[in-house]
């Protein structure tokens, strides 16, 4: 079992300036996941009459890209490929302190506690992210149109995305490149998505640069930090495709 | 295509673009000084030749000045974007956990590199602007009024370096030039869009320009000051 110190950003809601408060901790499990040892906390909390430390969860097995905490200085803590709600108290020590904040940037503002308001991403995906289907009868079954295996296999793992964020929590320039280009790259792979490749990239990059992301320096933090391993290669394709598209107006 | 400049990767393509122009101007730039390290005439033939060929002076010069102020303007422009978009930080950040410090520090060492060539443009630009334009002398000769004397420019260079101050500076200068370029050169390609199997099997080549390339101007800087 282990006795720890928490250093978790409260901040009431989006108008609060919001603080670090210290919560000491006893007799955490290493076999707990991360969240349930925040679990714990908040009973503690409520038992005490004091306001739960609110945070973003829902499917805890990774794949729903909600939890997003920054832990000890990391996005998703310091394991690798993994979301926060993967993570286990054995990725810690006795005694350890542990920070806990929100992830930050002007496209994520804070709604309360570690909760970020992330619908800027939702905005980038209805600017392009999607392919309009004729559904009049007419549609061809997609099984039916041969893909090179190279290009579905990118395809997949651009796919694999979950928007989670930590892309953003992880780059020092708050960039959304990594979270857009693999938005843009599994329709860009595709048959299907040629059509409206050109209007895509353009809308989607409109669409972040309005949200007030920064500027992609390449400095490959939101790859290493990224749960799902998407790869910087995804940034490179959208810079072409976005290129091409300004070009051809 | 309008307004592409308007935009985030079209401002870091043009970034890239004068990135890639000013890297192969380096090239060319140790490329001449290092003849110094072994021919003074050689050296003094090709400093003539750029310092008054009417390409190199009315075009080649403008285009360079206009690269290096745009590469330094635009990686201002962006890193004040930037900047303004976290506006609260993290109370603990281990940024060296997931990228190079090379990587998150490209404006330091570019704003010492700029500072850098303030001194170079006022060694030996501003001289050369002045003997040629200002003073009509054309002639690259120690003296203008003897054919004889041979041309000034090897000389000059050797007395630049001997201070060993200017030296050192330029040794720094070039060493944080170095961590500019280790960052830099990859970094450029995967702004204009080029990372395939091709592109990261110039990895080592990257590192070889951006190690080498400073490694010369600094071997020319110390070659000099301890041959005067």
């Amino acid at each position: 079992m282990m006795n720890l110190t928490l250093k978790i950003w409260r901040q009431k809601d989006a108008n609060d300036k919001g603080k670090i408060v210290d919560y000491p901790i006893s007799n955490i499990s290493p076999d707990m996941s991360f969240l349930e040892m925040l679990d714990v906390l908040n009973q503690e909390l409520i038992e005490k009459g004091e306001q739960p430390v609110a945070f973003d969860h829902d499917c805890r097995e990774g794949i729903c890209g909600t939890c997003s905490l920054y832990i000890n200085g990391r996005a998703h803590g310091p394991e690798t490929k993994i979301t926060a709600c993967q993570l286990h108290m054995r990725s810690f020590k006795d005694g350890d302190t542990i920070y806990i904040e929100p992830w930050r940037a002007k496209a994520f503002p804070v709604i309360k506690d570690l909760i970020v308001d992330r619908t800027s991403f939702d905005r980038i995906q209805q600017a392009g992210g999607f392919i309009s289907v004729n559904t009049s009868g007419n549609t061809q079954d997609a099984n039916a149109i041969p893909i090179e295996k190279e290009n579905a296999d990118k395809a997949f793992d651009a796919a694999t995305c979950i928007g989670c964020g930590a892309c953003v929590a992880s780059c020092k320039n708050s960039s959304a490149m990594l979270f857009v280009s693999a938005k843009v790259s599994q329709f860009a792979l595709l048959p299907q998505g040629q059509v409206e490749a050109t209007d895509r990239v353009l809308n989607m990059v409109k669409q972040m640069d309005d949200e007030g992301f920064g500027n992609c320096t390449n400095t490959g933090a939101c790859e290493v930090e990224c749960p799902k391993g998407i790869s910087l290669e995804n940034i490179a394709r959208m810079n072409r495709e976005y290129l091409v598209a300004s070009f051809k107006g | 295509m309008s307004g592409i400049l308007n935009s985030s990767i079209g401002r870091k393509f043009a970034m890239a673009l004068s990135a890639l122009f000013l890297m192969i101007f380096l090239v060319m730039h140790v490329s001449i000084n290092f003849t110094s390290v072994f021919s003074e005439e050689l050296f003094n033939e090709m400093s003539h030749f750029m310092g008054t060929n009417p390409l190199v002076q009315g075009l080649m010069q403008p285009i360079l000045i206009i690269g290096v102020i745009f590469h330094f303007v635009m990686g201002i422009i962006l890193e004040a974007k930037n900047k303004s978009s976290r506006s609260i930080k993290y109370a603990s950040n281990t940024a060296s956990d997931n990228s190079t410090w090379v990587s998150r520090n490209m404006l330091l060492t570019g704003v010492v590199v700029l500072a850098f060539l303030g001194l170079h443009m006022y060694d030996f630009w501003v001289h050369e602007m002045t003997v040629k334009y200002v003073e009509g002398d054309m002639s690259g000769l120690i003296d203008p009024n003897n054919a004889e004397s041979g041309f000034r420019y090897y000389e000059e260079l050797r007395e630049k370096f001997v201070s060993p101050v200017r030296v050192g500076i330029y040794v720094v200068a070039f060493v944080l030039l170095a961590l500019h370029l280790l960052h830099g050169f990859n970094s450029a390609f995967q702004s204009i869009g080029a990372n395939n199997k091709y592109v990261r099997s110039l990895n080592g080549f990257s590192k070889v320009y951006s190690i080498g390339i400073p490694a010369l101007f600094i071997f020319i800087a110390v070659y000099h000051h301890f041959t005067h």
